[in-house]
């Protein structure tokens, strides 16, 4: 035991630790920072405000409210479904090997994002999707011709929707599964109805899971880049497809924009996690 | 009340239909697409013309040779870190959750912007360096690798075993290797797959770094062909579904 204690100083401890928070510091917390510190210089390195000018820009604030509109209704809509198949699965009395079954169903799903996703959704939806001929061979309705097109605001978030109910379903399920029998027992003996008792009890404990939730969905489809970018060629008007059409060096290639996006962005991303891990906190009064 | 009523039941199985119905509709329609190479009948002509394309077997190997270097540098770099926090340092362990959590605020997209700027000039131009690359990767691994490492370590009786072991006489290596880390099987093997499944169809960091890499392939053969791209997503989705079954057999072996 005395070879343990040598290395009990306090200090000497901490150094265990260097390799992991040098490569840390090194490739995510240096090349996050100088993104932020890239947004205060101009082109030359001099000191200057005038990027976050470029936020203000119609065509930009356009993309950030796109971006926003996209991730917060992915968000809803796949928050609402995915809680409705977590309650399903944990309290709504189906059979137990079903809900193993869904809980790793929903660990490939929520991973089944980018490219593949992208392809999949053209093959369903696209203009001689399955789906797309579907409908217009059983139903004859013309998709395409009611303004619906994969490659904009519709398309994008029916495919982010995709994996937003299994990541729904992911981080909900421990929340529900908190929910104790006795709960609804006790309030079933008292004579409430089931409308009282989501109101008076359920809803007010799993509240603040669930907008925990949504803001990591959110977060989520905030940032995605690669199932956009596979979709649409690069040609919505989404941050992280601006973003990166400033870093690729197209036409459009602007760094000292491309530095006030991503400051944009990590704000936004930040704001989220430190909302979640609140309301996480809230949480997890009741959720043991 | 033991049992759910069965209104409440009826609409479990609703919801979780609808669920499905979303899932597998896209997945059936992109299978039947890629079934579709040859004109008037169904084949696998698809598939047939991407095991041909020479790119693809290229990029594919390129791919999986930087998910293997992955996998390699993650662990090395987080499950030593893990144990030390575990024996040596826990009060270090809400700052090590935190910085393999910082990930999923700092998207792919940022990432690579950031890489870019910090490493395309002197003293530190290693841009071009397939190792940067794969530290990109590293970091987009942090939270999985972490989470499978933690979870294998809190289920066993890491400070027991290591007191049984030393107490016998057994030194570093012999505790790290003959006792901890066959322990941790179960654990390592989850966050190899993961990690697998992520970094190869990964298109982000492949892309804006310009690497050959096989999710740049995939995005590529989107533009230009429609059969093909089917195939390759069924591909891949098995890939995934593959990966992740497998961790879950070892996962209930254990």
């Amino acid at each position: 035991m005395d070879k343990l204690r040598i290395w009990r100083g306090p200090g000497l401890a901490w150094l265990g630790l260097a390799p992991f928070f040098l490569f840390a510091f090194a490739f995510m917390l240096l090349p996050a920072a100088s993104i932020l510190t890239g947004s205060f210089q101009d082109a030359a390195g001099a000191l200057t405000l005038a990027n976050f000018g470029h936020l203000l820009r119609p065509d930009i604030l356009d993309s950030y409210w796109v971006t926003i509109k996209v991730s917060a209704t992915t968000a809803l809509l796949g928050g609402f479904l995915g809680f409705l198949i977590a309650y399903a699965i944990s309290l709504g009395g189906l059979p137990k090997p079903l809900r193993a079954f869904m809980s790793t169903f929903s660990g490939v799903a929520s991973n089944f994002a980018g490219v593949p996703l992208a392809f999949a959704f053209i093959a369903t939806l696209g203009r001689v999707g399955l789906v797309t001929v579907l409908l217009r061979s059983v139903f004859g309705i013309e998709l395409y011709d009611s303004g619906f097109n994969l490659y904009s605001f519709w398309g994008l978030t029916l495919a982010y929707t995709y994996f937003q109910i299994p990541l729904m379903v992911l981080i909900i399920l421990p929340a529900l599964d908190g929910m104790k029998k006795e709960w609804r027992e006790a309030s079933e003996n008292l004579g409430a109805s089931a409308l009282q008792y989501w109101l008076h009890v359920g809803i007010p404990v799993l509240l603040p899971a669930i907008l925990a939730s949504l803001i990591l969905l959110f977060g989520n489809a905030f940032g995605a880049y690669a199932t956009a970018y596979a979709l649409t060629g690069g040609l919505i008007n989404l941050v992280p497809i601006l973003i990166g059409a400033q870093i690729r060096g197209n036409v459009l290639h602007d760094a000292q924009l491309g530095y006030a996006l991503a400051f944009g962005m990590v704000i936004v991303m930040a704001v989220t996690l430190l909302a979640y891990s609140w309301l996480q906190k809230l949480s997890s009064r009741w959720v043991k | 009340m033991s049992d759910a009523k069965p209104i409440r039941k009826a609409f479990s199985w609703i919801w979780l239909a609808i669920g499905l119905l979303y899932f597998f509709i896209p997945l059936l329609a992109t299978f039947l697409f890629s079934l579709r190479g040859k004109k008037g009948a169904l084949s696998f002509v698809a598939y047939g013309h991407v095991f041909a394309d020479p790119q693809f077997l290229k990029t594919f190997g390129f791919s999986l040779g930087m998910a293997a270097c992955t996998v390699v540098a993650g662990l090395a770099l987080i499950v030593p870190t893990a144990i030390w926090v575990y024996l040596k340092l826990p009060k270090a362990k809400p700052v090590i959750e935190l910085l393999t959590l910082m990930p999923f605020v700092i998207p792919p997209i940022i990432l690579a912007f950031g890489l870019i700027r910090t490493y395309s000039r002197p003293p530190f131009a290693w841009i071009s360096s397939p190792a940067i690359l794969v530290a990109g990767y590293v970091v987009i691994s942090f939270p999985y690798i972490y989470k499978a490492v933690d979870a294998g370590l809190r289920s066993m009786d890491l400070r027991g075993l290591t007191e049984a072991a030393q107490s016998l006489g057994a030194g570093w290596p012999t505790l790290l290797f003959k006792v901890i880390l066959p322990n941790l099987r179960t654990a390592l093997l989850s966050a190899l797959f993961l990690t697998f499944a992520i970094v190869v169809g990964e298109l982000t960091l492949a892309v804006l770094l310009a690497w050959p890499a096989f999710g740049p392939y995939m995005a590529l053969m989107g533009r230009n062909l429609a059969y093909e791209p089917a195939a390759l997503a069924i591909l891949s989705f098995g890939l995934t579904w593959g990966a992740i079954a497998l961790m879950q057999a070892l996962g209930e072996k254990h």
